[in-house]
C-alpha cells in the first residue's frame, strides 16, 4: 500500500523578531507616542494601540477601503502602510472629522441620505469622500461613482452614498465659485 | 393632534451619529486592559489528518503565550448536542480543535496566542504542521446521481409537499413545454466586518464576550454548553454587527477560540478572522436545479416540476426551502417538487440572505420567462394569467397578497408597455437594450421575543431586548414603536440591544425582527402604560380617576382621555408623584397561532430591470431597476428603502458577479479574498426605484409588519437574466453572467 501523500505547512524562522521602538504620530492634530515594532501597520496602530477604532479593518489587504484615512489630506488605505512610515505627517481619521455633537457636513449628509446600514464601511467611505473632495476631480455623479469605487459596501448602500457625497461635493463647488 | 406618531415616518437612524463618527463599537473594538491576541491557523488540505504539530520553536518566541490545538485542548463537552446552536442543521456539528481529522480546506487547526496581534500573526505563519492527506470530493457535478432527501433537522425547513394532480401526464399533454437546468455556484456572505470576538476575562473567572453575531443569546448558549459556564459567567454583548446576511446566525469558530484561550490563560483575548478565513465557513450552496413547465393553449400552467440538488458537508445536512415556492407562487394543479442534498468535503452551507428563495426563484422565474416566450405571451401577462389567489401548498388563503398591485404599479413606473417583446429588438446607440421582470415571495414570520421597558422620573424611557442590529434599522424602528406607544419624544427613548442580560429575542434573521421584537416592545409599553394609569389615578385630584385603559392614550408626553384630551396628566409627573425612581414593565410576544394557522403568510415583490449590453465587448450594465414590494406595514420608509436598495445590489451581485471558485484538485476555494470574489462597487449601481405597495394585514402580527430584509432581493437575479435574454437572445442558465457568456 502506498502511503498517503503528506503536506507540511509553516514557513521557516529566518530572522530575529523586530525590536520595539518609539514612534510619534500626529493624528487629528495631536501628537501620539507609541512603542511598536516596525511591522505594525498604521491601521493596527490606530485600532490596537491608540483605541482609535473608527478606522475599520475589512480585509487587511487594500481590497475594500474600510480603513481609508487621510494623510496630508490624501486618502490612503491604512492597512497598506506601516505606522513608522507616517511619522511627521498629518493623519486624519474619522474621529478627527467631526463628533456626534458637531458633525462634519459629510457625516450629516450620510445620516440625512441614509447612506449606510451596518455602518462598518462608513468611516472609510466618509474619509474617502473627503479625499475625493480634496482632489477636486469629481464633479458629476458618474465621476463620483467611479472615484468612490475603492470603498466596498456589502450592505449595498451605494445609491445613498452617491446622494450624500454628491450633496457635499456640490456644496463645495458652490462655495468655490 | 399628536406629535408623537412615529410609526411609518421616514426618520433618520437613531444610531446614525454613532456610526458616522466611528463611535459605534464592533466586537473586535473593545480594547479592554491586558488584552492578548489569538491568530487562527487554517488547514491547507481539504481532507486527511494532522500527523504532527511542532510548536516548540513558536513557543520559544518571546511574547508567544500558547499554541492551542487538538493536542492540548482540555476536555470539553462530550456530546454533539452541546455544540449545537439554535440554528444548527441536522447532523454532527463541527468541533474546533477537537481531533486530528481534517474535514475541509481552511479548517481551523490551531490558535497561536501572543502579546501583540503582529506577533501572533507571525508566529502562526511559522507554526510547523504536518498532514497526511486522503482523496477529497468537492465537485457537486460528480454527485448528480447520489442525492438524498434530508430529514427535518433544521428550524424553519419545510420538506417539499407531496406531488399534486398528475404532473407527469399533464406535462406530456401540455401544448407548450420547457425543460431546463439552472445552476449557480457557491457564494459567501462576506459582511464587511470580519468575524471577531473579544473575550474579556474578569475577576473570578467570569467573561464578558464581545462577539460578532446575529444572536447574542445563541452565542451565549453555545459557549455555555461547551465550556460548562453559567449564565452569569458568560455574558455576551453585541451592540453593533458590521453586516451579517446570515453568516452570524451560527456562532463561528473565533468565538470558541477566544473563550477557550481566555479561560485557559486567564487573560482577555481577541481573535479576529482574516478576510481569507471568511471563506472557511458557511456559504450559499452550489445548487443544480431543473424546472419543467407546461402550458395549455390559453396560457395557463398545465404542469410544474422543480427539482434541486445542493451540496452539504460530510457532517451536517444543511437545508433550505428551495423548491417549495414553486408550489405556491402560481396557480397550478399539477405540481411535483423535489429536493436533495449531496455530501462533499466542504464546510456546511449556511443561510445567506433569502436562503432557498434566492436560489429557487432564480430558476423558477427564468423558467417562467422561457415559458412565456414558448407560449407567445408577454412575461408579465403570463404571470397575471397564472396568479395564485390561494396558497396551493397549504391549501389556505393568503392573509394578504398585493402582488397584483406590485405588478401593475411596478410595470407602470418602469414603462413595461414600451417593451418590444422580440429579443434583440431594442437598441440605444451601440448598446443592446433588454427589459426583464420577475417575481419574489418570502415568509412573513413572527417568533417569540421579549422586551423590558423602564421609565425614569426624568421622563426617559429605556427599552431593552437581546435582539441584534446588523444594519436593518432595529435600533431606529424599536425606538419609534416605544416612543409612539408611550407618546414620548424620540429623544426620550433609549433602545438597547445585543446583551444576554436583556429579555430573550430570537436571532436576527428570517426578516422577522420588526414583527417579533416590535410586538414585544409594543406589549411591554402597553404593560407599562397600564401601570402608569394606575399610578396616575392615585395622584391627588387625578382627572383620570375612573378611566379604563382603553379610555386613555399616551400622546405628546401626556396620558389623557381619548374623548376629552384636556383631561391629562404629564407622564413624567406620574413617576415623580409615585415616589419611585422608575416604573418598569416587561412582556413577551408570541405569534397568535390560532389566528394565523388559517392563512398563508407572505410578502411579495415584482422586479423590472433594464440592461444595456455592448454587443462587441459584452460589457453589461443594469441601468434601471424598479422594485415594487408588498410587505405589510412599512415601519420606516427611509430605512426600508435602504433595505430594498441593498437587496437589489445583492440580486445584481448574484446575477453578475458572485461565485466562490473551487479548485477541485486541491479542494480549496481559490478566490477567497475581496479582490477576486467580486461584489458590486459604487460605479456598478445605477437607477434603482423602490415602491412600497400599500398592504394592510392584521393577521401576521399586531403591527401588521411582514419584514423587508430579504424579499427585496428576490426576483432581481432572474429579472436581470431575463433582460439579458431580451437584449441579446442568449438564454443564460448559469450564474454569474460574466462577459464570457455574452460574447
Amino acid at each position: 500500500m502506498p502511503e498517503n501523500p503528506t503536506h507540511t505547512s509553516g514557513a521557516a524562522i529566518t530572522a530575529p523578531l523586530p525590536p520595539v521602538s518609539p514612534v510619534t504620530l500626529r493624528i487629528n492634530g495631536q501628537e501620539r507616542q507609541l512603542h511598536i515594532a516596525p511591522w505594525t501597520t498604521l491601521l493596527d496602530a490606530l485600532r490596537e494601540y491608540l483605541d482609535l477604532t473608527g478606522t475599520k479593518k475589512g480585509c487587511d489587504h487594500g481590497q475594500c477601503g474600510a480603513c481609508t484615512v487621510l494623510v496630508d489630506g490624501k486618502r490612503i488605505n491604512a492597512c497598506l502602510t506601516l505606522a513608522v512610515m507616517q511619522e511627521g505627517r498629518d493623519i486624519t481619521t474619522i474621529e478627527g472629522m467631526g463628533t456626534e455633537e458637531k458633525l462634519h457636513p459629510l457625516q450629516q449628509a450620510f445620516i440625512d441620505h441614509d447612506a449606510f446600514q451596518c455602518g462598518y464601511c462608513t468611516p472609510g467611505q466618509i474619509c474617502s469622500a473627503q479625499g475625493l473632495i480634496n482632489e477636486g476631480k469629481a464633479k458629476t455623479a458618474a465621476e463620483i461613482k467611479e472615484l468612490m469605487s475603492g470603498n466596498l459596501c456589502r450592505c449595498g448602500a451605494y445609491t445613498n452614498i452617491l446622494a450624500a457625497v454628491q450633496e457635499v461635493v456640490e456644496m463645495e463647488l458652490k462655495i468655490k465659485n | 393632534m399628536s406629535n408623537t406618531n412615529y410609526i411609518g415616518k421616514a426618520l433618520s437612524r437613531v444610531d446614525g451619529p454613532a456610526k458616522v463618527t466611528g463611535a459605534a463599537k464592533y466586537a473586535a473594538e473593545f480594547n479592554v486592559p491586558g488584552l492578548v491576541y489569538g491568530y487562527v491557523v487554517s488547514s491547507p488540505v481539504a481532507k486527511g489528518k494532522i500527523t504532527k504539530i511542532d510548536a516548540a520553536e513558536v513557543l520559544a518566541l518571546p511574547g508567544v503565550l500558547q499554541v492551542f490545538s487538538h493536542e492540548n485542548v482540555p476536555m470539553l463537552a462530550l456530546l454533539d448536542r452541546s455544540y449545537k446552536d439554535d440554528v444548527a442543521p441536522g447532523g454532527s456539528p463541527f468541533r474546533p480543535l477537537h481531533d486530528a481529522e481534517i474535514k475541509f480546506s481552511q479548517q481551523p487547526v490551531a490558535l497561536v496566542v501572543a502579546d501583540t496581534f503582529e506577533l501572533a500573526r507571525y508566529a502562526a505563519s511559522v507554526l510547523k504542521i504536518e498532514y497526511e492527506t486522503v482523496a477529497h470530493e468537492t465537485d457537486l457535478e460528480t454527485k448528480r446521481g447520489e442525492g438524498f432527501e434530508p430529514g427535518t433537522g433544521k428550524t424553519g425547513f419545510v420538506p417539499p409537499p407531496p406531488p399534486r394532480g398528475n404532473p407527469d401526464k399533464e406535462f406530456e399533454n401540455a401544448v407548450h413545454r420547457i425543460d431546463q437546468e439552472y445552476v449557480h455556484g457557491t457564494q459567501h456572505h462576506n459582511p464587511m466586518e470580519m468575524f471577531g470576538t473579544t473575550a474579556e476575562y474578569l475577576d473570578g473567572g467570569k467573561l464578558n464576550v464581545y462577539d460578532k453575531t446575529q444572536g447574542a443569546l445563541n452565542s451565549q448558549r453555545y459557549i455555555r454548553q461547551i465550556f460548562g459556564l453559567s449564565k452569569d459567567d458568560a455574558r455576551v454583548i453585541s451592540k453593533y454587527t458590521g453586516g451579517g446576511f446570515g453568516s452570524g446566525l451560527r456562532p463561528q469558530y473565533q468565538l470558541f477560540m477566544a473563550v477557550l484561550a481566555a479561560l485557559e490563560l486567564k487573560k482577555s483575548v481577541r481573535v479576529s478572522l482574516t478576510r481569507q478565513q471568511m471563506f472557511s465557513f458557511g456559504h450559499r450552496p452550489h445548487t443544480l436545479q431543473t424546472v419543467k413547465l407546461g402550458t395549455n393553449a390559453d396560457g395557463s400552467l398545465a404542469a410544474l416540476h422543480h427539482h434541486a440538488l445542493h451540496e452539504t458537508s460530510r457532517f451536517e445536512d444543511y437545508t433550505e426551502n428551495v423548491v417549495n415556492w414553486s408550489g405556491m407562487l402560481y396557480q397550478c394543479d399539477n405540481v411535483k417538487l423535489g429536493y436533495q442534498l449531496a455530501k462533499l468535503d466542504v464546510y456546511t452551507p449556511q443561510d445567506m440572505r433569502a436562503p432557498g428563495a434566492a436560489t429557487g426563484l432564480f430558476a423558477l422565474e427564468v423558467a417562467m420567462d422561457e415559458m412565456a416566450y414558448a407560449a407567445g405571451l408577454d412575461p408579465l401577462e403570463f404571470r397575471l394569467r397564472n396568479y395564485a389567489d390561494r396558497d396551493q401548498n397549504l391549501d389556505k388563503p393568503f392573509s394578504s397578497k398585493k402582488l397584483r398591485e406590485c405588478y401593475h404599479e411596478g410595470a407602470a413606473k418602469f414603462g413595461w408597455e414600451e417593451r418590444n417583446p422580440a429579443p434583440r429588438s431594442m437598441r440605444q446607440g451601440n448598446m443592446l437594450v433588454g427589459y426583464g421582470m420577475a417575481t419574489g415571495v418570502w415568509d412573513a414570520s413572527q417568533q417569540k421575543a421579549g422586551a423590558k421597558v423602564s421609565l425614569s422620573a426624568d421622563g426617559k424611557l429605556t427599552v431593552q431586548s437581546a435582539t441584534n442590529e446588523i444594519g436593518t434599522g432595529t435600533y431606529t424602528i424599536m425606538t419609534q414603536v416605544a416612543a409612539e406607544y408611550l407618546g414620548l419624544p424620540l429623544e426620550a427613548v433609549d433602545f438597547q440591544l445585543g446583551d444576554t442580560d436583556f429579555p430573550a429575542a430570537p436571532v436576527q434573521g428570517g426578516s422577522w425582527t420588526a414583527a417579533s421584537v416590535g410586538t414585544a416592545v409594543k406589549n411591554a409599553c402597553e404593560a407599562l402604560g397600564e401601570k402608569l394609569l394606575k399610578l396616575a389615578q392615585q395622584m391627588e385630584g387625578s382627572p383620570l380617576k375612573d378611566a379604563k385603559f382603553e379610555d386613555v392614550e399616551f400622546v405628546n408626553g401626556q396620558l389623557r382621555l381619548r374623548l376629552d384630551p384636556g383631561q391629562a396628566v404629564v407622564v413624567r409627573d406620574i413617576v415623580q408623584a409615585s415616589g419611585e425612581t422608575k416604573v418598569e414593565a416587561d412582556a413577551t410576544a408570541m405569534p397568535n397561532l390560532i389566528k394565523q394557522k388559517q392563512y398563508s403568510l407572505h410578502a411579495h415583490n415584482a422586479v423590472f430591470v433594464e440592461v444595456q449590453i455592448d454587443e462587441e465587448l459584452g460589457t453589461l450594465h443594469v441601468t434601471r431597476v424598479v422594485n415594487a414590494v408588498a410587505a405589510g406595514r412599512i415601519m420606516n420608509p427611509k430605512t426600508a428603502r435602504s433595505q430594498v436598495l441593498g437587496s437589489v445590489v445583492w440580486g445584481l451581485s448574484m446575477a453578475l458577479m458572485e461565485e466562490t471558485v473551487m479548485d477541485h484538485q486541491f479542494g480549496r476555494y481559490v478566490n477567497h479574498n475581496y479582490a477576486e470574489y467580486h461584489i458590486p462597487v459604487c460605479a456598478d449601481i445605477h437607477d434603482i426605484d423602490v415602491l412600497f405597495v400599500e398592504e394592510e394585514d392584521d393577521i401576521v402580527n399586531p403591527l401588521g409588519v411582514k419584514g423587508i430584509g430579504e424579499v427585496g432581493m428576490l426576483g432581481v437575479a432572474a429579472a436581470i437574466t431575463n433582460a439579458v435574454y431580451h437584449a441579446t437572445g442568449k438564454r443564460i442558465r448559469e450564474l454569474p453572467i460574466m462577459i464570457d457568456k455574452l460574447l
